[in-house]
């Protein structure tokens, strides 16, 4: 009898323990040691130690400047509010394309849709760095999309609206940045609504046209009120990565485009100024943390309802 | 799902042609950048953008890159252990999920699990880092190189695996595990006869995408990456940041040419085995009386 | 899986015991001290609604639950303490849970591979499951291949092919359709008591526990109301609950105005009752009386029965159902109460037949009733 208990809980602490273990050393503790860096000093090669033993007592060093630095110096609340700008800009076009796009993906006819799956997949498979790179040719002169837009002129309008530095210049610029944005995670939008779509009890729309519904507005009072987890596990998916972004800003963005992605970056492979760089990610923590709560819940719940 | 035609928007037809050019277009907008790729990595001009002519010297080259092949021989490596380490873990999280509904510390767990999806790379790579290079003073290990790359790569993969194993198990009728007991089989064998060969194939599609995402990796790799370790990513990261480059074109259309075989083949192969379960299904119920 | 005889002569008869036992789920008592004797080769059947606590007790048979208090004793052993996959005890799943990747062939094998058998003496018996049920042809196939019912019959055989001391149903007949209930109703009978296993079967379906189960076990909210054969717990309830839940039936509540040893009368509200059996209990009392529809003749002419003026009523026909074989008439009586009465169609066409709106009388004999005080 005992045997059976022993066996179940050490099966049970393992199954848990490992996976929990490694999670709270390899994840957990590390953002710890952020917001320690955060306070320490620079050192020459690598951080000084905040506890030191000085003339045989423990000395505290701690060294807010970081922090005062961050408030002081206005670059970095632009780059921040520059980030969610563009994070929040990216989810939008990446919903308003994604959405209809998973719905005709959902109501297509049932042999093709694993098909249809199977092509989204595809490129997301395929390198994301290369893709990014590709949108580098793609915008440059004479590549492709530049091509068409410049005869069409549409690059007029785009100087118009300050998206693009001046007719011509596609490159480097917020138009190449959201366009680079919105193209990478425009899958991770589309996956979560496509499930959540497909799912849907088609006959909820019959019996809403049996009542007396249009279509259209069946759509929008039984649809699109269903998937709402879809949407915002999908917004979630892509904003939340969006803030932090870094390689998209980097090959497409430009001067204009202040990513805080690139901020950390810079104080730490640049600047070398690693108290700075860990400030900066602390901060981002924050900014992150109320989506992040609600990505979190919101998977909550669906596991919840999948048991 | 039924076969019906709702009318879903303004009317049956409509609906269908302006679903049509949406998807239309959604898919060419996914797919241009990569078509753009392959067609330029046979353009023989030293300008990128202006084609010239049919030319295979950048394939050519491409064998004598000692830079890029080194890159890709390391990626692969980290990417396997990678895609290994991350089934092992994400497998026993997952379960951790699905079979405990209760224990201390779950909500924190779950969500140490499934953040990383989310997370921005930049915090993760740093925050790695800096907590590696504290044990490195503390301890005189690890040295940066593959091995910290591995750590940020399987970090990354384990909340992938989790999802995916975590989805088919959810899935699966717990019957079938209590049916296993029943007749006699202890926990273990339980996991191995019947568990196991039914998630089986969620477990190749963990592995399949945490390989992936490991070998695509740039940020992580660069914070953990050391001297001599330098992935292909990597090396890809650095050229494109100068300019546009042919060489990377002629990769790209490698790794594009080797991940549409394989992903058409498996849907093939996969497509093929359901129309056989549903037909055998169909046949077993006019079979019996 | 040794069996052990037990010194008590009364317990030797009893194959499975189980002792008070109490499941507890943080306040919730599903199962609420519940005692039951099931001898050596019955088909015993815990039969109720959802939420009765059954499938509970029949997890806990199982090993799946443990009982938070109370004991199960299976031919001398105990149970207690002991995981699933010990116990002499098969289960034949709602869902039959076959194991998809295997044929049936190794799922019936399957079993028999976990014990360390043979692999000939696995042949032999699995050959044996295979005719047993008569899916010889079918061994090699796998579940997807087969229909709802022959998978049914895979269920079956894998849970005896080990010979199990105790074989537990959970609604075994839920999944199929009417016509195939009824035919595999009898199938399952047979090869069950062919093979002479002790079962106990969970259902929520009157008509499957009556026809297959020699004793019947009536569970609501964790407890046991009633047990006993299936005649005993239609003709006899024990309580208002159980003469509801079984069947139909018409419940008069009324007080006991005479109380003799061979006979009581009850002064109900539109009618009075005389009863030809004493009971235990006073005059002045309130009790029920129950008589099922089928124990009611009805007629137009008054009816002159022995025990006239009770025994009978007078009402108008307010509903009828026809149900080909026999008809239910509701009848309205003179306090707005409905009487429900159930008439063989004895004849094929009658020229007075009994319509809506027709007055007619009911009546029974002093047999027909039972006197519920619960």
């Amino acid at each position: 009898m005992k045997r059976l208990f022993d066996w179940v809980k050490r099966g049970r602490t393992a199954v848990i323990g490992v996976p929990y273990l490694w999670l709270v050393v390899f994840f957990l503790v590390p953002f710890l040691v952020v917001l320690k860096y955060s306070v320490s000093e620079m050192g020459t090669v690598s951080v000084n130690d905040i506890l030191t033993f000085k003339d045989g007592a423990l000395q505290l060093t701690l060294r807010g400047n970081t922090y005062f630095s961050l408030t002081q110096d206005d670059l970095y609340w632009k780059t921040y509010w520059s980030s969610i700008k563009y994070a929040a800009i990216t989810t939008v076009f990446c919903l308003a394309i994604g959405y209809p796009f998973s719905y005709f993906m959902a109501r297509a006819k049932a042999t093709i849709q694993p098909a249809l799956l199977m092509l989204v997949m595809l490129p997301f498979w395929t390198s994301f760095l290369l893709r990014v790179y590709a949108w580098k040719g793609l915008l440059d002169e004479n590549g492709w999309v530049w091509q068409v837009l410049t005869t069409l002129h549409l690059d007029q309008s785009l100087a118009y609206f300050d998206v693009i530095s001046a007719p011509g210049k596609l490159m480097n610029t917020p138009f190449s940045l959201v366009i680079g944005m919105v193209y990478t995670y425009l899958p991770f939008m589309i996956l979560p609504l496509y499930s959540n779509l497909a799912k849907m009890d088609l006959r909820l729309l019959e019996a809403a046209s049996d009542l007396g519904a249009t279509p259209w507005k069946a759509f929008w009072l039984i649809t699109v009120p269903l998937s709402k987890a879809g949407i915002i596990a999908g917004s979630m998916l892509v904003f939340i990565p969006c803030v932090g972004e870094f390689v998209i800003p980097e090959l497409l963005g430009g001067p204009q485009t202040l990513m805080i992605g690139r901020v950390l970056w810079d104080e730490f492979f640049s600047n070398n100024d690693w108290p700075m760089a860990s400030t900066v990610a602390v901060v981002m923590i924050l900014l992150i943390i109320v989506p992040l709560a609600v990505f979190n819940r919101y998977q909550a719940e669906a596991q919840e309802k999948a048991a | 799902m039924s076969d019906k035609r709702i009318t879903t928007l303004f009317g049956a037809s409509f609906a269908r042609g302006f679903g049509r050019s949406w998807l239309g277009a959604g898919y060419l907008f996914l797919y241009l950048p990569i078509i753009a790729l392959v067609v330029y990595s046979f353009n023989d001009s030293p300008i990128p953008n202006l084609w010239k002519g049919f030319t295979l010297k950048w394939y050519v080259k491409l064998a004598s890159d000692g830079e890029m092949l080194g890159g890709l021989w390391l990626s692969l490596k980290i990417a396997f252990f990678t895609a290994c380490s991350s089934l092992v873990l994400g497998t026993l999280a997952a379960f951790a999920l699905v079979k405990y509904r209760r224990f201390s510390g779950r909500t924190l767990f779950s969500g140490m699990v499934t953040a990383p999806l989310v997370m921005p790379e930049v915090i993760i790579g740093l925050s790695l880092l800096l907590m590696l290079v504290s044990v490195q003073k503390a301890l005189g290990f690890p040295e940066k190189g593959a091995m910290t790359i591995w750590f940020g790569h399987l970090l990354l993969g384990m909340a992938y695996a989790t999802v995916v194993v975590q989805a088919r198990l959810q899935g699966l009728n717990p019957q079938l595990e209590e049916a296993a007991m029943d007749l006699g089989a202890k926990p273990f064998q339980v996991f191995m006869l019947v568990t196991l060969p039914m998630i089986a194939q969620a477990l190749m599609s963990a592995w399949l995408l945490t390989f992936t995402l490991s070998l695509d990796d740039v940020v992580l790799s660069a914070f953990l990456n050391g001297p001599g370790s330098t992935t292909m990513p990597l090396v890809i990261f650095s050229r494109a940041r100068l300019g546009l480059n042919p060489s990377v074109n002629a990769v790209a259309t490698l790794i594009i040419t080797l991940v549409a075989i394989g992903t058409v083949v498996a849907s093939v192969l996969i497509a093929r085995a359901e129309r056989e379960r549903t037909k055998a299904i169909a046949q077993a119920q006019r079979d019996d009386s | 899986m040794a069996a052990t005889s037990t010194d008590n002569p009364a317990a030797a008869a009893t194959y499975l015991q189980i002792r008070d036992v109490v499941k507890d789920f943080s306040g919730y008592k599903a199962v609420n001290h519940v005692s039951l004797d099931i001898a050596k080769g019955e088909i015993f059947a815990l039969l109720g609604s959802s939420g009765c606590g059954k499938t509970t007790l029949l997890r806990m048979l199982a090993g799946f639950e443990t009982p938070t208090a109370g004991s199960i004793v299976l031919n001398g052993q105990d149970l207690a303490g002991m995981p699933p996959y010990e116990r002499p005890i098969n289960m034949m799943f709602q869902s039959y849970a076959l194991f998809p990747h295997l044929t049936v062939w190794d799922n019936i094998a399957f079993g028999l591979r976990r014990d360390g058998m043979p692999k000939d003496q696995v042949a032999e018996r699995v050959e044996a499951m295979l005719k047993l049920v008569q899916l010889g042809k079918f061994a090699k196939r796998k579940p997807h291949q087969l229909s709802g019912g022959q998978q049914q019959r895979v269920a079956l055989a894998r849970s005896l092919a080990k010979r199990p001391q105790l074989m537990l149903l959970d609604e075994p007949l839920g999944a199929l359709d009417k016509k195939l209930r009824e035919e595999t109703q009898i199938e399952l009978v047979n090869i069950i008591e062919e093979v002479g296993v002790t079962c106990v079967m969970v259902t929520h379906d009157q008509e499957e526990a009556m026809t297959m189960a020699s004793r019947i076990a009536v569970m609501s909210e964790g407890r046991i109301l009633q047990v006993g054969a299936p005649s005993d717990i239609y003709e006899t309830p024990a309580t208002r609950f159980v003469a509801d839940f079984i069947g139909n039936v018409n419940m008069m509540d009324g007080t006991l105005s005479c109380d003799f040893p061979d006979h009581v009368i009850v002064e109900c509200t539109d009618c009075s009752h005389y009863v030809g059996h004493g009971i235990t209990g006073t005059e002045g009392m309130t009790v029920s009386v129950a008589v099922r529809p089928e124990k009611i003749a009805l007629q137009r002419e008054m009816p002159a029965n022995e025990q006239a003026p009770h025994n009978r009523v007078q009402g108008t026909i307010k509903d009828l159902a026809y149900f080909g074989s026999f008809t239910v008439y509701h009848l309205a009586l003179a306090s707005g109460a409905m009487l429900k009465v159930s008439q063989s169609n004895v004849a094929r066409h009658r020229d007075d037949q009994l319509t809506w709106g027709d007055t007619a009388w009911a009546s029974w004999s002093p047999t027909a009733q039972v006197v519920l005080t619960q």
